[in-house]
């Protein structure tokens, strides 16, 4: 007899728990080793503690009540979880301070997507390192758990958070034509986000400067790119990336890290510096992370921080894709 | 608008680009396109009833437009060409619309029975409007935003027939011309809004293959706008 679990659940069953426990613990040895210590927390919060870091996107999809009337919710990420363990536990500690995790987390889904409301989420949180030096540790470490992960053509996209809000500010947009951009951008419409920007009123030379900086990815040389398109918050953005990219540089990070001025993630937290990470074998994006220097804040420790996090099943599809490419004959 | 960078040295995505072109309507237009952007489509206007035509440095491969969208976000195209209605009809699929071809023009409207006013009737006596349509998302999403209440009735086949016999007080579907309305007795009551052909690229080819990408959304610019 069968008996339905909700769709974007699933059953994990002992072969495919093996791998994943393999690659479970190949990624917390690479944090481990390089002093991030795993932690664990709740799956179920106090809805107004999650909704302090993020009330617009990042919000719980899934809510109850406790038997005594309380609103629970469900995680929909680790970054807001540990925000509240740090500003809870370690308020008064020397920092930075670096933890790790490896945890389930829970999403809204579109019906008969193939998209999880579980899933599992690996990756690193390091409090109280600002940019750039903070940043560029972050990417080292991400960088190491690809290796782990077997995921050597792996790229990590950077990009800069308050680019296109500064931007648009310059524009002389605010309000609701500014979020409108912002979400074509996000989704990376092009051609709705020309046309939202001529709405706007926003002149012919301006619109070209906004598309043609979304486009901006690839080597060192799209800030040079960048530079010559011009503009205050342009200037701002570039330096930031580019402060990072030198230092990658400097320690021979840099070779898998792609400058992309277009990046723009929908979780309203981040700040400042942005990451997202493909591999050519999969069509999905297999994580991101970034700077969030203002969240710390909400909770009542000025901290900045940033960190990142791999979809644990993408990375293990990624990778078996990987294999089955180097297994065959080409 | 596109600018030549070098591209980062790390990712090495093999093989041709693979390229969504729907079978249709759309088909001839997106083959001029393709030529007047240096890709060879000779193949695919042979009598061939292959789906894949493997080239250089494109690879061509046909299907229905409403699966381009599927393909290309699961990146088993990087990229395709598809008609604005689908894009709509499946706005959550996480696709880049990078350009508006310009051809395959028409129009997403409202129809009703020439001479006939049920849909007004309905709508005032009944609160509720039965409308047939291949396209229930544009539909509701157009009467919520005017604030009328449709009960959407999806059919597969001809649209046309539903309000003939009864099934539907009128349709949302997309008309090039207009004719096939007219032959139906039907008319245009509203118009809802204009589609064209669009280039769509998944997101992580838009990233690991951005200046070949750029190149050929370049080419297709100039050869679409020209």
């Amino acid at each position: 007899m069968i008996h339905p679990i909700p769709p974007g659940t699933r059953d994990i069953l002992p072969d495919e728990m093996r791998e994943l426990r393999r690659l479970h613990l190949a990624l917390i040895e690479v944090f481990e080793s390089r002093g991030y210590g795993e932690v664990a927390t709740p799956a179920i919060e106090y809805d107004e503690v999650l909704a302090r870091g993020d009330g617009r996107t990042a919000d719980s999809a899934y809510r109850f009540f406790d038997e005594s009337g309380e609103l629970l919710a469900l995680r929909s990420d680790m970054t807001v979880p540990i925000a509240r363990l740090v500003a809870s536990r370690f308020a008064d500690a020397q920092t930075p301070l670096r933890f790790c995790y490896l945890a389930n987390a829970y999403r809204a889904v579109r019906p008969q997507r193939g998209q999880m409301r579980e899933f599992a989420q690996a990756g690193v949180e390091l409090i109280g390192a600002p940019a750039p030096a903070g940043t560029v540790e972050v990417i080292e470490v991400l960088e190491a758990a690809l290796d782990a992960a077997g995921l050597d053509r792996a790229v990590i996209g950077l990009g800069d958070a308050d680019l296109f809000r500064q931007l648009l500010t310059e524009f002389g947009l605010e309000g609701e034509a500014r979020d409108a951009i912002l979400s074509r951008l996000a989704t990376h419409d092009l051609v709705g986000l020309e046309a939202e920007l001529s709405q706007a009123g926003i002149d012919d030379e301006h619109v070209r400067t906004c598309v043609a900086l979304s486009q901006l990815r690839g080597g060192r040389e799209v800030l040079e790119v960048a530079r010559k398109l011009g503009g205050a918050a342009v200037e701002r953005a570039t330096e930031r990336i580019g402060e990072t990219f030198e230092a990658l540089e400097a320690k021979g990070a840099a070779s898998r890290v792609q400058v992309d001025l277009g990046l723009l993630r929908d979780l309203g937290y981040y700040s400042g510096a942005i990451l997202e990470v493909y591999d050519p074998a999969l069509g999905h994006v297999l994580g991101g992370g970034g700077r969030y220097d203002g969240l710390l804040r909400r909770f009542g420790v000025d901290l900045p921080a940033a960190g990142f996090a791999l979809y644990l099943e993408r990375v293990h599809v990624a990778k078996l894709e990987e294999e089955s490419r180097r297994g065959a004959p080409s | 608008m596109s600018v030549e960078v070098a591209g980062t040295a790390a990712a090495k995505p093999d093989g041709p680009l693979k390229l969504a072109v729907p079978r249709g309507a759309l088909l001839d237009g997106t083959l001029d396109a393709l030529d007047a952007a240096g890709v060879d489509t000779a193949a695919v206007r042979g009598e061939s009833r292959a789906l894949i035509f493997p080239g250089e440095r494109i690879t061509l491969v046909t299907m229905r437009p409403s699966d381009v969208p599927t393909y290309v976000e699961a990146g088993a195209a990087d990229l395709g060409i598809t008609g604005k209605d689908v894009l709509l009809e499946q706005s959550d699929r996480m696709v880049y619309e990078l350009l508006d071809l310009g051809y395959g023009r028409c129009r997403m409207v409202l129809a009703g029975r020439q001479g006939d006013e049920r849909l007004g009737e309905t709508q005032r006596r009944l609160g509720m409007t039965r409308i047939a349509t291949k396209y229930p998302r544009i539909a509701e999403r157009h009467f919520e935003s005017t604030g009328r209440q449709i009960e959407t009735i999806e059919v597969k086949g001809s649209v046309e027939l539903a309000p003939l016999i009864g099934l539907a007080d009128g349709i949302v579907d997309l008309v090039a011309t207009g004719r096939t309305l007219e032959e139906n007795d039907l008319e245009v009551r509203e118009e809802i809004l204009e589609c064209t052909a669009r280039l769509v690229a998944n997101r992580v080819a838009h990233k690991l293959r951005g200046a070949e990408i750029d190149e050929l959304t370049a080419k297709l610019r100039k050869a679409t706008t020209g």
